[in-house]
């Protein structure tokens, strides 16, 4: 027998306090298929390696053992994402307040630069910026040395800058004009009017986009290892050509693929989360 | 025309594009007095409040407040907007602020006035809007007509010279209605300078000392309240109060 939808009692939706994280934020299922995918590669490694020639042991030990150093590396892609993350946002703010001015020329600038970094693909955009940006910058009081981490961090937080741009420009247009309307009314000026009534609204619905973004930048930061920066996949590369064994491959970016995963799934499920509280609210 | 015209238009003209809004208008408003706007849907009577605040610039003609020429160019909005109050169809208030929070935000960063102050202030015009139980309530929080008595609060809190009241009852139910009503017309007695554009015609019979029908953009005939809507005088004032009561 078919049941039509349509008929069907609607169930409330889940209710779930303020606040509070929703359970099991790190979605069993999907977490559970990760960690067995690490543990087979290796039992797979170490049955080829009993099969095999290979004079060697377990492969656990040897992961045991090269994973400070790739941690090490991990911390530094964290460290990388967070500074890249916090530049792109402040100059983000503004190029996303510059796509909605009054000013036609300023309007027409910003949607310019949002339009040329959002669709420049990041790598190239890292290359550009190891290559363009000098080794030092002479100011009238001192020279700063520019490390090519700090390019890095440049590099990575262009593309984060025209995306948050984006989502602060949807964000104050999702706010209806009527605001705008009776703070002008109130004989508050336009910047008043911004800062005061139009972004505290619209900040709570771009916290979840911008996490959502954080998280993708996260998973692209070991693009800095292809311009030659040390990072988690650099020393992950390094440790594996030092044990010379290409049965430890599958298992070693399985670790450091799995710790990724630790990091930025929970952002995604949170963000899931949000949005749906902020949805039931609004 | 009175001596002490608080509101002065004459001839204001508005256009958008190629379809005329608004024609002809002139009259004023003396100060203390409370004048209402009927008409039906669309013949401007909205657009005329937002050219008296400037939300709306005129295409020609002036409008005249306190002394301050409204369609100037280099017109200082900020200081008109002072002198005059505006109140919504739409209510139009903060979300994220509560009540007495709507009502002490501009006071405090338009005016700079001392925070304590306003906030004596606002407490006392919450309680002359009869909410002052609900200073610390979201607008989400509050029903239709209970949001329209906060706003306005709101905008009495900036000591207005005059008050615009667009459509202000037209989003609320027959109950609420009349709290909102009977707000504005406690407002009215007390002295405050009002525009009403309004569907309410017993309101507008017991409120105003003057009232103006407009259709299609012009004012079709005006006069003292009893006058106009028990004897009006044009057919098509008749047509529109024969369809309305």
């Amino acid at each position: 027998m078919t049941t039509l939808p349509v008929l069907l009692v609607p169930r409330p939706l889940p209710q779930r306090r303020a606040g509070e994280l929703p359970k099991g934020l790190f979605g069993g299922g999907l977490l559970a298929a990760v960690l067995a995918a690490f543990m087979i590669s290796i039992l797979a490694a170490d049955a080829r390696a009993a099969i095999g020639n290979a004079a060697s042991s377990d492969v656990l030990p040897i992961l045991l053992k090269w994973s400070p150093l790739v941690l090490h590396g991990f911390l530094f892609n964290l460290l990388v994402s967070v500074l890249s993350m916090a530049i792109g946002t402040a100059l983000g703010l503004w190029l996303g307040l510059g796509r909605v001015s009054h000013f036609p020329w300023l309007r027409r600038a910003a949607s310019t630069v949002i339009q040329f970094f959002r669709n420049a693909p990041w790598l190239v955009l890292l290359f550009y910026c190891m290559f363009l940006l000098p080794f030092s910058i002479t100011l009238p009081f001192a020279t700063v040395p520019l490390p090519d981490t700090a390019k890095a961090v440049i590099g990575l937080s262009l593309p984060v800058m025209a995306n948050v741009a984006e989502i602060v420009r949807g964000g104050v247009q999702s706010i209806p004009m009527e605001q705008w309307e009776s703070g002008e009314a109130l004989a508050f000026s336009r910047s008043q009017i911004l800062w005061m009534v139009i972004l505290p609204q619209c900040l709570r619905r771009m916290i979840p986009p911008w996490m959502n973004l954080y998280a993708i930048l996260t998973m692209s930061t070991p693009l800095i290892s292809v311009v030659g920066i040390q990072d988690s996949m650099t020393l992950a590369r390094a440790a594996l050509v030092a044990e010379g064994r290409t049965d430890l491959f599958i298992p070693m970016y399985l670790m450091l693929l799995s710790w990724f995963f630790l990091y930025c799934y929970p952002i995604a499920r949170w963000t899931t989360a949000l949005e749906r509280r902020f949805q039931v609210r609004i | 025309m009175s001596q002490d015209a608080l509101v002065v238009l004459s001839q204001v003209e508005k256009r958008f594009g190629a379809l005329v809004v608004l024609r002809d208008i002139s009259f004023s408003v003396a100060r203390g007095k409370t004048v209402c706007i009927i008409g039906p849907s669309g013949s401007g009577k909205s657009t005329l409040l937002r050219c008296v605040n400037a939300l709306v610039p005129v295409s020609s003609g002036s409008i005249v407040i306190d002394g301050i020429k409204v369609n100037d160019p280099a017109l200082d909005k900020i200081a008109l907007r002072r002198k005059v109050g505006m109140v919504f169809q739409q209510y139009n208030l903060f979300p994220h602020r509560t009540a007495l929070q709507n009502v002490m935000m501009a006071p405090i960063h338009v005016l700079k006035q001392d925070r304590h102050e306003v906030e004596e202030r606002a407490r006392r015009l919450l309680a002359k809007v009869g909410l002052a139980d609900k200073e610390r309530a979201y607008p989400g929080e509050l029903s239709g007509g209970q949001q329209q008595r906060v706003a306005i609060a709101r905008s009495l809190a900036m000591n207005p010279l005059v008050m615009l009241f667009d459509e202000v009852t037209a989003a609320l139910d027959p109950e609420t209605k009349k709290e909102v009503l009977i707000t504005i017309r406690e407002l009215a007695e007390d002295g405050m300078t009002c525009m009403i554009v309004t569907h309410e015609m017993g309101f507008a019979r017991e409120v105003a000392d003057h009232v103006y029908f407009t259709e299609k953009g012009v004012i079709v005939e005006h006069g003292p309240p009893r006058e106009l809507l028990l004897n009006p005088r044009e057919e098509r004032t008749r047509a529109f109060l024969n369809q309305v009561l």
